[in-house]
């Protein structure tokens, strides 16, 4: 597996799908300039992110004007890109569409939604219940979107599933200007994760963050790929717009699995163990009490 | 070194990009503020010079006939050296208009009047330019409610909002702004002989370092007394956060429609366009 990717660190215009769209369109030209296979927009890049109130009005179904105008160029490249979409039973899912030869190959809904400090995601989307594998002719990808990896056990299941890279859009806010680095408190612990999660799953990390300010709020950028070592191959210097591309390697993910074959030596059944475990304790807790948490 | 120190030049990028992306989005290349002489209009001065280029930028000097004679001197100093646009608007006859028509003696009430009528300059003159209003309000004083109303608090954009006192001098000292601006001390100059470390009753460093560890990093009112914090200091400044929180939100709506502004009519500033 051999794969360039772009990442575009871009700045969305809240609530503007035209504009946004205009500037999707105009990467995608850069992107495919530049040879690479895949480009990576940053979580909800087609909306914008603080939408609140704004969710409804411009969630796009799959088959929406904007969608199928990518969809087109999919067949020039494939495109993982940001939106809210509006699902047939109307619920609304902070996802991230990979679009691929003019079809809709997958589509990731934001499991971890944000409902804490500034955010208030939960407030406004549906949660996704799954991390399924894009299985792209570039690769197999896993998609989690921001918050999503923070939470190990949704990259654990994509290195079970033998992922070539974990992709990663994301919207998030820069903060924390008081560290001994001249450099965001919140852009460093995003780095320190990708290469824990890099070396812990021995799979690319590819990460692209936006930019921009919505109501005061500077989201911070600071988009990057990093090897199956947790090494930096890619970067976007600074807060301002930009691209970066480099090649994702099958050969690099070999080496990293034949050196230290930490996915041959993985036991999760210890883990559905503990897990099945837990879960009798669970119910007999619930019958001694005489209720159940669930419906 | 202290745990308030910031990195000057992230934090520059960061408030000039954070001015330039917010104007532009209400289509405005162009700023106002009041520049009384002291650190904090300085350093907001100074910020907004460089996101919109100092020819676009309006200092308005508005002294009243009590006001201390070196703040419109250091005022001049700023301005010289940032090389902005400049104004007087001297607003002793706005002031005593209303205040002698109708007995207002009392200092405070005086003092409230003094900051309003700034604030009415600014924003005719707004209009008059096509420039922004820029805050200058810092995040200790906004924390403390140590500010007037509708007052010196009124702005389009405030780019000092979420850094301490602290902060604000260790970026004016990164600016390069006069010295004389950066080491007087601290006062709204509404009346003779005044200072925010007298009249708070404490000073900044030690109101910083108490905000950051309360605020910031939530400490409970037990971890702050353990850390060496006066029990009496920490309640007199929790009081003040609580009993201010009116200054910092916009007016109280009496909810009655099934969608009501700012309970669930919920948009950010700028959308869609």
């Amino acid at each position: 597996m051999n794969c360039r990717v772009q990442l575009a660190q871009v700045e969305p215009t809240l609530g503007n799908i035209d504009a946004n769209l205009a500037m999707h369109l105009a990467e995608i030209d850069l992107a495919v300039k530049a040879k690479a296979d895949l480009v990576l927009f940053p979580e909800l890049s087609l909306s914008g992110y603080f939408l609140k109130d704004q969710t409804a009005e411009v969630a796009l179904a799959l088959d929406a004007p904007p969608i199928r105008r990518l969809l087109e160029r999919s067949k020039e490249i494939s495109i993982a890109v940001g939106f809210a979409e509006r699902a047939r039973d109307g619920r609304i899912y902070n996802a991230c569409a990979f679009l691929e030869d003019g079809k809709v190959l997958a589509v990731h809904r934001k499991v971890h939604l944000v409902q804490y400090g500034m955010f208030e995601e939960g407030r406004d989307f549906a949660a996704g219940e799954r991390f399924d594998v894009v299985e792209s002719r570039r690769g197999r990808f896993g998609i989690l979107i921001c918050e999503d990896m923070w939470h190990l056990p949704a990259s654990w299941l994509h290195f079970l599933a033998g992922v070539d890279a974990i992709l990663v859009p994301s919207s998030s806010p820069g903060r924390g200007v008081t560290e001994k680095e001249p450099r965001l408190r919140s852009t460093q612990v995003w780095h320190t994760l990708q290469e824990a999660l890099a070396l812990f799953f021995q799979t690319w990390i590819v990460y692209v963050n936006r930019v921009g300010s919505e109501d005061g709020i500077s989201f911070s950028g600071g988009s990057r790929i990093v090897d199956p070592f947790g090494r930096e191959t890619a970067r976007i210097e600074g807060v301002e717009t930009g691209r970066a591309n480099a090649e994702i390697t099958g050969d690099a993910l070999r080496r990293a699995r034949v050196s230290t074959p930490l996915r041959r030596d993985e036991k999760p059944w210890i883990v559905l163990r503990a897990l099945e475990s837990g879960q009798r304790e669970l119910e007999r807790n619930e019958e001694r009490e005489g209720g159940s948490s669930r419906a | 070194m202290s745990e308030l120190d910031i990195q000057v030049e992230l934090v520059e990028t960061i408030l000039v990009r954070f001015l330039k992306s917010e104007a532009g989005k209400f289509g405005f290349s162009r700023a106002v503020l009041g520049v009384s002489g002291g650190v904090d209009s300085a350093v907001s001065a100074a910020l907004a010079a460089r996101a919109f280029g100092p020819k676009n930028v309006l200092g308005v000097m508005m002294p009243y006939k009590t006001s201390n004679p070196d703040s419109e001197g250091d005022a001049r100093k700023v301005i010289a050296a940032l090389g902005i646009e400049s104004r007087r608007v001297e607003i002793s006859a706005m002031v005593d208009g209303y205040c002698d028509a109708n007995g207002v003696t009392e200092r405070i009430r005086r003092g409230n009047v003094m900051a309003r009528c700034r604030m009415i300059v600014l924003y005719d003159l707004s209009a008059e330019g096509r420039g922004l209003v820029i805050g200058t309000s810092n995040k200790t004083e906004i924390l403390l409610g140590y500010s007037t109303q509708f007052g010196d608090s009124a702005s389009a954009l405030n780019p000092l909002g979420d850094l301490y006192k602290h902060q604000v001098w260790q970026l004016a000292r990164h600016l390069g702004l006069p010295a004389s601006v950066i080491e007087k001390a601290p006062s709204a100059d509404l009346f003779e002989g005044q200072t925010d470390e007298n009249e708070l009753g404490f000073t900044y460093a030690e109101v910083d370092r108490l905000l950051v560890r309360m605020i910031d990093e939530r400490c409970s009112r037990d971890e702050l007394v353990r850390e060496g914090f006066a029990p009496e200091f920490v309640d007199k400044v929790a009081r003040r956060i609580a009993l201010n929180q009116y200054k910092r939100l916009p007016p109280v709506i009496a909810k009655l429609s099934p969608r009501s502004v700012n309970h669930d009519f919920r948009y950010l500033r700028s959308w869609g366009h």
